[in-house]
Formats: C-alpha cells, structure tokens, sequence
C-alpha cells in the first residue's frame, strides 16, 4: 500500500514536472500594445499583431536594398521604411484587413524600375502576410543567379526539394516514434509536442537569449533529450512496471500530448515565433534557401549516425534485439528497460532537432507545430512499416515528397490530407508497410 | 467579492450545464465512443470527425433545401460512407492503425471545412451561421415559436436557437440513445462485440466474421456520433474549428470517468467532467485574480488539467466510477 | 441438425475397434492414403524470411479418428494448423509446383477465411489459450455456439427474438460445462479461472458449435496432472460421439494413450505417420523428430488397453518397413540442411 502510494506520488510528480520543466525554462511574453504600425528587421506575430513583410529583388533575384516602402491601413494609418541590406522590410500591424503596400519607384537605385508599385495585401492578426516586389532591370553589379521567370518544371523541382527536406525533417521524428513503438509498442502521440518542445527551445535560446543558432540547437538536442529521459524514469518505465496495458499507455500519452499543447498554448499564445529572423533567397541546384541546405545537411548526417549506430553499435543491435522479441532479448541477457531509455532520450532528443530545424526552414514554431506534423509522422512510420527504424526513413521521404508535390494540385493547407490517402492506399494494399512484417497467430 | 455570489453563481452554472445542448450532445456521441471502444475495443480518436460529418452534411443540405429530414438522412448517411472509407482497409490489422486513420481523417474533414475551397458550402473558417439551417427544426416544435420561457434562472427561448424546444429534443434523444445502446450491447451481438474486444482471433475461431462486427460497430457508434453533431450546432453553429481533436480526447476522458463499457458511463462521465470543467472555469475566475492569470488563459490551464486528469483516470482508475475492474475495456 | 444432438452419420466409426482395424490396413508411411479421410491436404507451404516453418505434400486424416501431430519446438504444427484453419495463408507455388489444396469434407478450404472454416465444421483451439478472461464462463460458452440469430445486427436489439434460442443454448452450455467440471464457475470471470480450466472452458466452448472436427492446439500444455487424465477421457469421449480430432502434442505418453493414429512433423515436413505404439517404440523417429530425450519409462501403461497392445504387436512387420521409410527420408532431410549451410 505504501510502495504503491509512493509510485502514484511519482507518477504524479513526473507529470507535474514536465509540465513545470516547460514552464521555468520559457517566460511569458506579454502582449504588446505599441502603436499601430511600426517597422523594424524582424517581426513576431501575435494576437492583437499581425506581420506584413517582404522582399525587394531584381530580375536576377538579388536583393535591393534602400527602397521606401509604405504600407497603409484600412484605417488610414500609415508607415514607411526602407528595405534592409538583403532587401527585406518588416511591419509589425495591430489591425486586421486590407492593407496597400507601397514602393516609392524614386528610391530605387538606377537601373531598376518597379513592375508593379503598389499591391493590396489582407493582414490576418497573429499571421504573416507576405508582400514583394520584382522590379525590372537589375542592379549594377547585380548577376543573374537564375531564371527570372519560374517556369513550371521548376516549381515541380521546386516542391519536389521541398518534399526532401520535409521528408528529412519528418524522418528525425519518425525513426524515434518507430523506436520506442518497437521497443515498448507505445504509439506514442505525445510525440508530436517533443517537436513543439524542440521548436520553442530554438525559439528561447536563438532569439530571445541570442545564442548561436549551431549551439541554440545542441542545447535544444540536449534539453529535449533530458525530456525523454525524464519521461521515461518518471513515467513511462513505472507505468511499465505497474503493467499498464498498451492501449491504457496510448491513452497516457493522448492526455500528456493535450496537456503539453495547452502549456505551449498558455506560455506562447497562438503566435508564430520565428527562429530565422532574415529572409534568404532560393540558392544551388535544389533551389531552396541556404538554411534549408544545412538543414538537410545536418538530417542526413544525423540520421547516417542513428543508421550505423543500430547497425554497428552493441547498443544498437541491442535496440533492435529488443525490438524483434523483447522476451528472447531479455533472457538473452540484455537490459531492455535500459535499452528503452535510451531509445527514449535518443528518439525525444531527434525529435527536438527535427522541431529546430523545422522552426528554421518553415518561418517559425507555434504551439500546434508538431500537433499538424504528427499526422504525416504516423503515415510515414505506417508506410515503412511500423517499429523499423529504416522504414521509418523510406517512409517519410516518401511522404514528404508526396505531401509536397501534391500542393501543385491542392491547396496549401490540404498537403495534410495527401498524407492520409497514402496510409489509406498502403494499409489496402500492403498492411504491414513496405519493410514490416506479419504478426503471428496462436 | 462574496462568497455567497461565488456560490450561487456556481450552482446556476451548474444547472445550465445540465440543461445544455452541448451537454446532451456529449453524452451522445460518448454513447456511439462506447459503443466504438468500450465494447468493441475499437480506438476511435476521430468521433469529432464523425460529428463534424453529421453537422455538415446535416448543415448544408438544410441550408440550401429548408428539409429538416432530408440534413438528417444525409448526416446519418455521411457517417455510414465515413466509417465505411475509414473501416474497410483497417478494421482487419492491428487496432494502432485504425486510430492513426481516425485521428488523421478528422483532422482531414476539418481542413476541407476551414478551406475556401469549398467555401460556398461550408463556409470556410467562418463555418455556417446557425439561422442558416436551423429554421426546419424549430418550425417541428410544438411550443411557441416566439417568445421566452423562465424556469428559476434558466431562461431560453421556446423555440428558437438554443432553446427549450432543443433542449426536450436533445435530451429526448439521450434517452433513447441510451436505451438503443443497452438494447445492443446487452443482445448476443453485443456478446460478440465483447468477445472481439477480448480477442479477436478467438472470436473468429469461432465462426463470427470479426470484420463485418466491427465495421457495424463503427458505424453505429458513427451514427451516434453524427446524430451528437447536429444536436450540437443546431444549438450553435458548424465550425470545423470547435470539432478538432480536443473535442475527441474530451470524449474520451467522459467516457472513461464514468466508465466504458458501462450503459450509463457516457452519461455519469460526461455530468462530472461538465461539473470539474465549470467548477474550474468558476473557481479560477473568482479566486485567482487576473494579474495571474488573464480570463483567456483559464480555458488553457481547464485544458492541461483535463490533460493530465485524463492521463490519472487511465493510470489510476481505467475503469471509471461504474465499471468493473475485472470488465476493463482496455485489451492490452 | 439439432442443436445438441449431432444426427447420427453412417459413415462415421462409432467403433473404435472397427476404426482402429481399419488403419492398421493403412500404409504407416508419411503422406499414406486413409479410407475415410475427412480432411485432406496437398502441397502447402509457408515460408517465415528463408525459413520452410511448414512444407507438406500430403496428408490424410482418418473421419472418426483421433490424430496425433507431433513434433518438436518450431516444427511448425501451430503454423500447420493456422494455414488449414485459414489464421494464415500459405505461400504462392513457386515455379510450377502444385497449387496448395485442402479438402475438409469434401469441401476445398483455400482462401476461405477463418470464420467461414469454422462454420463448415472444423473448430480449433489455440496453443496460447484465448479465454475471454473480461467475459463471464457463460459468455464463453454462449458465444461459441453458432446458432444464436441474435448475433445478426438486426435482430439484436429485439430481444423476444432471441430468448428463445438464447434458453436453449445456454441449456447446452451448461451440459457442456458440467461435464468439464466448469459449471460452478460459469458465472465467474474466465480471467479467474486456472490455466487448466481455461483449456477446458477452450475446448468447451468449441464444442458448443458441434463441430465434426476439433483441432487441439496442446490442449495438454500447462495443465495439471489431475485435470489431464479428465481431459483425456473428454477428447476420447468427443470421438466416441462423433467429432473427429485432430490434436498437437508433444508428450509421448499422452499421444500414445489416446490416439489412433500419430501424424509426425519435424522441420515443416512429415516425416513418419503410424500407429501411435508403432511410431513410439521406433526409438530412433522419437529422436530424430523430437530431438528431445523421451524417457524410456513406459512402465505406467495400465491405463493402454489390451486390444492396442496386441494391434501393436501385429504389426512389427509394416513397422520396420516405416522405419527403413523414415530413416531414408531422414537421411535425405539431414542432406538438405548440410546444403543450405
Ligand atoms: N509469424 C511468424 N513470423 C516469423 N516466424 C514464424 C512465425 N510463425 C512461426 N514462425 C516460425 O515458424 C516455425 C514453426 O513455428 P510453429 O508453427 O509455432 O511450430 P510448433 O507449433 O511446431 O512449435 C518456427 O521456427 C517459428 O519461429
Ligand atoms: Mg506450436
């Protein structure tokens, strides 16, 4: 009675800490009331604003900087700036609706002239409104980094490098859902929100404390991790212990994930935060932004090391041991509930990363970041076949292309759904994904 | 600042909680939830979309033809052709997939209601005003069609809107939900649903076809669901925002205090989880002061707290206040 | 058919002895040909990764026979039963070998999905007992029947349809039940009962559907000594009643106290089929296929019968020629393997 009391105090305490773990590290931001118009080089969206911001490029798409720019509020409210080194102009806006942005054609510098010098935007508030202008003509100086014109196989490549990335990004969370599915069997939809965790912790040390963005995310890698530990000591493994049933498990983490999210909620708003405050321009043969570069860079290498570390490691083949029959693994002399923490600070800490770098290549991080992502994570996991760790891969680089490549024929925001009718397509057609395998009977 | 206020004001609230529509459309679709899991050990976590399919496609098709049971039919029809798309290629693998496919296809049919696509249908993110559709309905009622009706503080129209005509309606319809899911669960089709919920492979042993039992299961527990859709906007409005996944965990977390598997667990647990949830949302804004906590952000901390209440019940009492600890709906 | 009382079938041998003679004209070689087979099988394979868990050519299994099949760990007789019973599907032919067939009454079972077999008459039971521990004994039971109408959707929630039925089945049930010693529990949560008891209520609960044929997947395994011997007697009693069963096992003792004919598998195949006493004493089959030391501790057989004893004796000749069958065949599998390594 005692020890079981004690437990429930764990349990409980576990809960209360990861809760207040979130809380202490990240501060409240409080609303601001500035007036309504004002400019600056970055912008952050929240309730009572909303940012209109853009770009200034030549025909050969490099940027123009000086040029005033005007925007004026449905109101009447104005306000004006001139474009950044890297040809960026930022307006943070605190009423919603139609908005005329404005190019004054005699700032700019010779050689150039505007195609178009006013356009007519409609700002949301607690959103990012784009607003740019291609001029004609280019700077002195100023050489073609590509075709002025984005001809339609472009935007196919275009979304198809997109869909690489995405697949990259979705990859680092999928391959620890996978892990800790194999290890535990725990579908774990609190996952989503180690993403969220992952994006707001880059947010916290890059932009708020103005850390490195390299060391920003091996602290982010460092904290998330922690948060996988944690979890595991605190919860998951006593859960374990008491011999909680699977589903009973899956529940768990239904609750933790809408705990999670509301705290995010209730810490952040519904704001976008941005890790990258500059706007970069589409470079090299995959034509996306150099961030986007390292960012893929970074996912490869990381993912090669989890690859050769299950492969190679003792640890590794330890994990897939565990994975393939925990029984067998276990009278075989492995320590399982070790090999699952260490799967579950590995799988938490790459999630973390994937938030980090998704922060990065997509504008920012909000509190349903990872909650939006979870979906493509489960689809991808399934489409490999759940608990493989190399499915995992092949699965989301699959769906991330798909997920894109789909948005040149749906809207934006429906590149969600693509990834459902893939899942729906591959449980009809191969249940146990592309490298799963059949449960036995009996 | 009295206390006397505080509790009156609470009990008031308490009472209005009861009466509710929202309340009633609950315990419905918690009602088609236990049919779905409890029963069947089915892990649905997309019953919103099942509502959000019922309100819709009730919604639309009274807004543009004014035929109050043809939206009806057309709701309970979408929700047959839902559970059918959804069941067919899961119902036969493991049961972590159907919940990965109801989770992702709500979430789906609440991205195309947001979308502008289909705007001159749904809406879009503003959804459809409630005087859109629910003029059919109110014209069925037998009370007055204008005018207010006072019963201690209670105080609604007859007829119109989130009235006492909808109110008798929706908990009229509780009643024979509840009467409908005992009548099934307690027949030998319900024995068989069990049985699947046990072990499936046990059960197809033998010689029930497992498949067709629980695709019937889905559906009807849809069917629930869609039915709790309409009674909801029709006391409100179609948003597909207000239908997402919270709205199913919220379910969820009904179900499981009061107890699955249970006939009268959706009703007990939806009460109770109402009652906490406006004790919270009360409690809060009388007695923390808004220094600390602004009145937008006591939703949020309501949120974490039915989070973190949902993961107890699971941990600590996963059979809820009625059910039977030996009788647990959890496989494993 | 009645619901408790099977019609009486001409064809079956309700005489052991009659049955027994019958098989002892029968070839003790793997694959033979039965007079009256009630299933029969051709060419099923199914491969796990590289791995053959069961590849048979042919077997027959006598109608009103009790048949043994028995192998080591991993032969591959649960996957065995799992593809017959349709729980598994067996592998496509690979460049022009036969299609896999299997017969159970003259009826072709292929893709025929699992439910449907059980609705044709062949009934199985699991090696991992599959109570349905959150279900009352009687739920177990009442379940098992097939002749409740209730179970249709539509009639379920108009209960006046089904009382009726539901009066007789449960009546059957308890029958059932108090013949395997359940009856006091049947209103207890099966999760409660012993493992023992949960084999039983398994079997029991097969029975309910009276089937013409009930595979046993270990029905013995984990059960203790006391409720063996009464479970024994049932099995024996459910051939005597006519319900052909076809059962794994791998103690010895019990296979050649029970039954008729003992089917033998070792690497998926079959590799010697016999009378039980026949196929026992071949010390050298029991160590080849069973691979496990089997005691030569014989000495407690009063329970055998005379009649088997002297049935063995007669048939020392046909023995020795299995015996030179499976040990060439043996030979030839042990070939094989040193190939594939
Ligand atoms: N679903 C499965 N996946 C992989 N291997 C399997 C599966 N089912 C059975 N096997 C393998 O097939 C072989 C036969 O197993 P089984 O039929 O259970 O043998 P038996 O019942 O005779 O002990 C074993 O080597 C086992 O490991
Ligand atoms: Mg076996």
């Amino acid at each position: 009675m005692l020890h079981s009391t004690r437990r429930r105090g764990r349990i409980i305490a576990a809960a209360i800490v990861v809760v207040a773990g979130a809380l202490g590290i990240l501060s409240a931001e409080s609303a601001s009331a500035a007036s309504p118009i004002t400019s600056g080089t970055s912008c952050v969206a929240d309730e009572a604003s909303g940012c209109l911001q853009g770009k200034v490029i030549d025909d050969n798409r490099n940027p123009v900087p000086g040029a005033k720019i005007t925007v004026t509020s449905p109101s009447g409210a104005s306000g004006s700036a001139k474009t950044a080194k890297n040809g960026s102009f930022f307006f943070k806006v605190s009423e919603a609706g139609a908005y005329t942005v404005e190019l004054d054609a005699a700032s700019l510098p010779e050689g150039v002239t505007p195609k178009t010098s006013t356009l007519t935007v409609t700002v949301e508030l607690s959103n990012i409104t784009p607003a740019g202008f291609a001029l004609n003509g280019h700077v002195k100086g100023s050489v073609n980094s590509g075709p002025a014109a984005v001809p339609y196989y472009q935007l196919v490549w275009q979304q198809f490098s997109q869909g690489l990335l995405l697949g990259l990004l979705l990859a680092l969370a999928a391959i620890g859902l996978s892990l800790i599915y194999g290890t535990t069997g725990l579908s774990n939809f609190a996952h989503s929100e180690q993403i969220t965790l992952g994006g707001f912790l880059a947010y916290v040390f890059a932009v708020q404390l103005g850390i490195n963005i390299i060391v920003s995310a091996i602290l982010v890698i460092a904290l998330t991790a922690l948060s996988g530990y944690l979890q595991d000591k605190l919860i998951w493994g006593p859960l374990r212990k008491r011999g909680l049933g699977l589903t009973q498990l899956m529940v768990v983490t239904i609750g933790l994930s809408l705990a999670l999210e509301y705290v995010f909620q209730l810490l952040f708003g519904a704001n976008v935060y941005p890790v990258a405050t500059n706007l970069e321009l589409n470079t090299g043969p995959l034509d996306i932004t150099p961030t986007a570069y390292w960012s893929m860079l970074v996912s490869v290498i990381v993912l090669a090391l989890v690859g050769f570390a299950l492969i190679f490691t003792r640890l590794g083949r330890a994990t897939r041991a565990v994975a393939d029959n925990r029984a067998l693994a276990a009278a075989s002399g492995i320590d399982v509930e070790r090999v699952i923490r260490i799967v579950w600070i590995v799988s938490t800490g790459l999630a973390g990363l994937s938030g980090v770098l998704y922060a990065l290549v997509n504008g920012g991080v909000y509190w349903l970041t990872g909650a939006q992502l979870l979906l493509l994570v489960f689809a991808a996991v399934t489409l490999g076949g759940i608990g493989t760790a190399f499915g995992a891969l092949i699965g989301s680089l699959i769906i991330g292309v798909v997920a894109n490549m789909s948005t040149l024929f749906i809207p934006q925001d429906l590149k969600y759904a693509t990834g459902l009718v893939i899942l729906i397509v591959v449980l009809l057609v191969r249940p146990q994904g592309i490298l799963g395998r059949k449960e036995r009977v009996g | 600042m009295d206390i006397g206020f505080y509790f009156t004001n609470l009990f008031t609230d308490f009472g209005s909680t009861i009466l509710s529509v929202i309340t009633a459309s609950y315990v419905i679709a918690a009602i088609g939830l236990n049919i779905h899991f409890g029963f069947t050990g089915l892990l649905n976590i997309g019953q919103a979309g099942f509502m959000l399919i019922g309100a819709y496609g009730f919604a639309i098709t009274v807004r543009f033809t004014q035929n109050f049971w043809l939206g009806v039919v057309v709701a309970l029809v979408g929700a047959v052709l839902f559970a059918l798309a959804l069941g067919l290629p899961t119902l036969k693998l493991r049961g972590d997939y159907l919940a990965i496919v109801t989770i992702a296809a709500a979430e789906i049919v609440r991205l195309i209601g947001d979308n502008q696509l289909l705007a001159p249908f749904t809406g879009g993110t503003f959804g459809i005003p409630g005087s859109a559709f629910s003029k059919p309905f109110a014209a069925l009622s037998p009370l007055p069609q204008i005018g207010l009706f006072q019963i201690g503080p209670y105080n609604y129209p007859f007829t119109e809107g989130d009235s006492w005509w909808l109110r008798i309606v929706a908990w009229s319809l509780v009643a024979v939900c509840i009467a409908i899911s005992f009548l099934l669960v307690r027949s030998p089709w319900g024995r068989v649903l069990r049985g699947i919920r046990e072990d499936e492979d046990a059960v197809r042993s033998l010689g029930k076809n497992v498949t067709v039992y629980k695709t019937q299961s889905l559906v009807i527990g849809g069917l629930f669901g869609a039915v709790a859709g309409i009674v909801n906007v029709l006391a409100t409005s179609v948003s597909a925002d207000a239908m997402g996944r919270t709205l199913t965990f919220e379910l969820y977390t009904c179900l499981l205090l009061g107890g699955a598997a249970t006939v009268f667990g959706p009703l007990l647990g939806t009460f109770l989880y109402w009652l906490v949830l406006v004790f919270l949302r009360d409690s809060i804004g009388f007695w923390v002061p808004s220094s600390v906590l602004s009145q937008q952000q006591i939703p949020q901390v309501t949120w974490i707290v039915v989070g973190i209440g949902l993961m107890l019940l699971v941990i600590f009492r996963p059979q809820g206040i009625l059910g039977n600890k030996k009788e647990l709906a959890f496989g494993d | 058919m009645t619901d408790n009382q099977k019609l009486i079938d001409p064809d079956y041998d309700y005489d052991r002895a009659e049955l027994r003679k019958k098989l002892g004209a029968v070839d003790e070689l793997p694959g033979s040909a039965k007079p009256n087979p009630i299933l029969t099988v051709d060419s099923i394979t199914r491969r796990f990764g590289g791995i053959a868990a069961v590849d048979v050519d042919h077997l027959e299994v006598q109608k009103g026979s009790i048949t043994a099949l028995i192998g080591p760990n991993g032969a591959g007789k649960t996957t065995f039963f799992n593809l017959l019973t349709g729980f598994d599907i067996p592998d496509k032919p690979q460049g022009g070998a036969a299609k896999p067939r299997w017969e159970f009454q003259g009826r072709s079972l292929v893709s025929t999905s699992a439910y449907k077999v059980a609705r044709t008459g062949m009934v199985r039971t699991f090696q991992l007992t599959k109570a349905l521990s959150a279900m009352t004994v009687m739920d177990n039971m009442l379940l098992g029947s097939q002749q409740q109408t209730g179970e249709l959707l539509s009639r379920s929630a108009i209960w006046p349809i089904w009382r009726g039925k539901e009066k007789v089945i449960r009546a059957q049930a308890e029958e059932l039940l108090d013949r395997f010693k359940l009856l006091e529990k049947k209103d207890d949560y099966a999760g409660s009962l012993s493992g023992g008891q949960r084999k039983l209520l398994e079997m029991a609960r097969a029975l309910m559907s009276n089937p013409a044929m009930i595979m046993l997947d270990e029905p013995m395994a984990g059960v203790n000594p006391a409720l063996t011997q009464s479970l024994l007697g049932h099995i024996q009693n459910l051939r005597d009643t006519g319900t052909t069963v076809l059962f794994v096992e791998h103690d010895m003792h019990m296979v050649r106290f029970i039954s008729d004919w003992v089917v033998v598998m070792a690497e998926g195949k079959l590799v010697a089929e016999g009378r039980p006493g026949n196929v026992m004493q071949n010390q050298a089959v029991i160590d080849a296929y069973l691979g496990s030391h089997h005691d030569q501790d014989l000495g407690d057989d009063a329970v055998l019968n005379e009649d088997f004893d002297t049935a063995i004796a007669e048939e020392d000749v046909e023995l020795a020629k299995a015996e030179e069958a499976v040990e060439a065949y043996a030979e030839s599998v042990r070939e094989k393997e040193g190939d594939g390594d």
